[in-house]
């Protein structure tokens, strides 16, 4: 997927941190939500559907639909509603194999 | 300790009603999910954001949360409530915030949720790049990023140009705006808008601005396909009937790398509905909402609704609602004369009335036509928890499954992580296309906790397993 523009006129934003997400690194703003900085890094694929296996990606934003879901500290939670901070540690979650009915 | 009154959802109704309630003397807490109050509608930018340019939209934000920082009243932010039960006394709320698990025990509840986007199902809108209209709103409000660098707008509604106007203002290019509805329903809601002149005139402009950039603006067109390998490369448009229904093979395919979509807000009703408040279906205020009388009453006492979850009206209605059903509950509490909530409701209730009317023409504009579902292809997903396709779905309800339980409990349809939040209306139209029932007719889900997902361990708070009670054994 393309990079998302980060809107630049009259915008300053907090120093960038540098994070990981399975094992790539990533820099963004300080506080800026998981999802908006996975989307301007151009990542794709957050998670591949739970049952059809194909890939998905952040789509509502606001913390719902369950579709930017990744694993934090052990934890899964939706991108949409974490903040980056400086060392965080992302995993995708594991694909899952297609269910055939 | 028992609060008088805990408001669920800080935004324009849920933020104005603490702010109105704190003042009439209530012990109120006001619970929200975001980091900050201002709803939807009037998201605070999020803490990456050191400055930007003002917006109206932020201007009106930050004066009700300065309101709202100035009166008394506990406030829980980036907390989500996952369930309400209701006893007695009064109800148990119960949450996750950051510092773990709430519990929270009032004598009244204002439900203040909001609306949910609208999204019907369009071939390939599981793909990455495909977000709602109101996420793109979120995306750029909160976080200034852009959904794209070549987006297509589309759906139905006042947010197709609020979207396609924020992104070119910004900098970023709308390879297309894709209405369903026809110039002439604009044209036709005029006289309900003209109370409003700074909405309407708002509106015009940003119509106007989009003209003016040059974007391409189509009504009576819907989206035919989104596709691309593994995320959007390339949208086919093509023209529609009256009822929305594709019509002729004449399309258009644009190159695009992301699409933002919506079909309209719904009211937020799963609190509502889990707690038995009786509901009605009304295409106009955005399909199945809690019957309330003029001050938000639900039918559970001490239950109320304020704002777009009580029937999509927008913002401006939202903040005098919240306002009207603060004092009411306060009156209810005993903590109000019948006179005193007179002399504070009448200039409110006297406002409302034009806001409402701008509010229920745009909601208006949104009502699904049938024709939308016609555009489905078989194998696109419906549910995408359970990677569910319309043929699945179609499947079940012609075996028999009229009503949403049993499809339900025959696909696990909405049963997945969402709650069902982004299918339920698809397979509703499709229901509704096979059976011949309206949307009233066939129903909605029940709603059962947890209302967001909620982990396990947050669950059992201060539970120990060496607090466990262990029984002596049976004797031999």
């Amino acid at each position: 997927m393309q990079h998302r523009p980060r809107i630049q006129k009259g915008v300053s934003r907090a120093a960038t941190v540098r994070f990981v997400i399975d094992g790539i690194e990533l820099d963004a703003p300080a506080g800026e939500s998981l999802a908006a900085a996975l989307m301007a890094a151009g990542i794709g694929t957050i998670r591949h559907g739970p049952m059809d296996g194909q890939p998905r990606s952040v789509f509502c934003l606001i913390g719902l639909c369950q579709e930017c879901l990744v694993e934090i500290d052990g934890m899964q939670i939706e991108a949409c509603r974490v903040n980056v901070s400086a060392g965080m540690q992302v995993n995708r979650l594991r694909p899952m194999d297609p269910i055939k009915p | 300790m028992t609060y008088d009154l805990a408001v669920i959802g800080a935004g324009p109704a849920g933020a104005s009603a603490t702010i109105e309630a704190a003042k009439a003397g209530l012990d109120t807490v006001l619970i929200d999910e975001q980091r900050a109050a201002g709803g939807q509608v009037w998201r605070a930018k999020g803490p990456a954001i050191k400055a930007a340019p003002a917006t109206p939209e932020g201007k009106t934000g930050d004066r009700l949360r300065a309101a709202l920082a100035a009166v008394t009243a506990d406030r829980h932010f980036s907390a989500r409530v996952w369930d309400i039960e209701r006893h007695t006394d009064g109800f148990r709320i119960s949450a996750i915030s950051p510092t773990g698990a709430l519990t929270i025990e009032t004598r009244a509840v204002l439900l203040a949720g909001g609306a949910q986007e609208r999204v019907f199902a369009v071939p390939g809108w599981t793909l990455p790049g495909v977000i709602g209209l109101g996420a793109a709103t979120a995306l750029m409000k909160e976080q200034l990023v852009l959904p794209g660098n070549r987006v297509i707008v589309a759906g139905v509604g006042p947010l197709l140009s609020f979207v396609a106007h924020e992104i070119i203002r910004n900098g970023g290019k709308v390879a297309a705006v894709v209405d369903l509805n026809p110039l002439s329903v604009w044209l036709r809601c005029l006289p309900d808008l003209i109370g409003s002149p700074g909405l309407l005139v708002r509106g015009a402009w940003w119509r106007l601005r989009l003209w003016a950039a040059g974007v391409a603006y189509f009504h009576e067109c819907g989206i035919r396909s989104i596709e691309g390998d593994r995320a959007v490369s390339r949208v086919t448009i093509g023209a529609v009937d009256a009822n929305w229904c594709p019509l002729g093979a004449a399309t258009q395919t644009y190159d695009a790398d992301a699409v933002c979509l919506g079909h309209g807000l719904a009211p937020a009703t799963e609190a509502s509905r889990l707690l038995g408040a009786d509901h009605q279906y009304d295409g106009g205020q955005g399909g199945w909402k809690p019957v309330t009388d003029d001050v938000g009453r639900t039918t559970v006492p001490g239950l109320f609704v304020a704002g777009d979850g009580a029937g999509v009206q927008g913002a401006a209605a939202a903040q005098l609602q919240g306002r009207i059903s603060a004092l009411a509950i306060a009156e209810d509490l005993g903590l109000l004369t019948t006179r005193e909530w007179r002399r504070r409701s009448a200039p409110l209730i006297l406002r409302i009335g034009k806001a409402q009317r701008f509010g229920r023409a745009m909601t208006a504009l949104t009502i699904p036509r049938p024709g939308l579902i016609e555009a489905i292809a078989p194998d696109t997903l419906v549910c995408r928890c359970e990677g569910l396709s319309r043929h699945d779905i179609e499947a079940e309800i012609r075996a028999g499954a009229n009503w949403p339980n049993a499809i339900k409990s025959g696909t696990r349809c909405g049963m997945g992580p969402c709650g069902g939040r982004y299918c339920t209306e698809t397979v509703t139209e499709l229901a509704c296309r096979i059976t011949g029932k309206t949307p009233g007719e066939f129903g909605i889900p029940t709603a059962r906790p947890p209302l967001r997902p909620v982990p396990i361990g947050c669950l059992s708070g201060e539970f120990d397993y060496d607090d466990l009670p262990i029984p002596p054994p049976a004797p031999l």
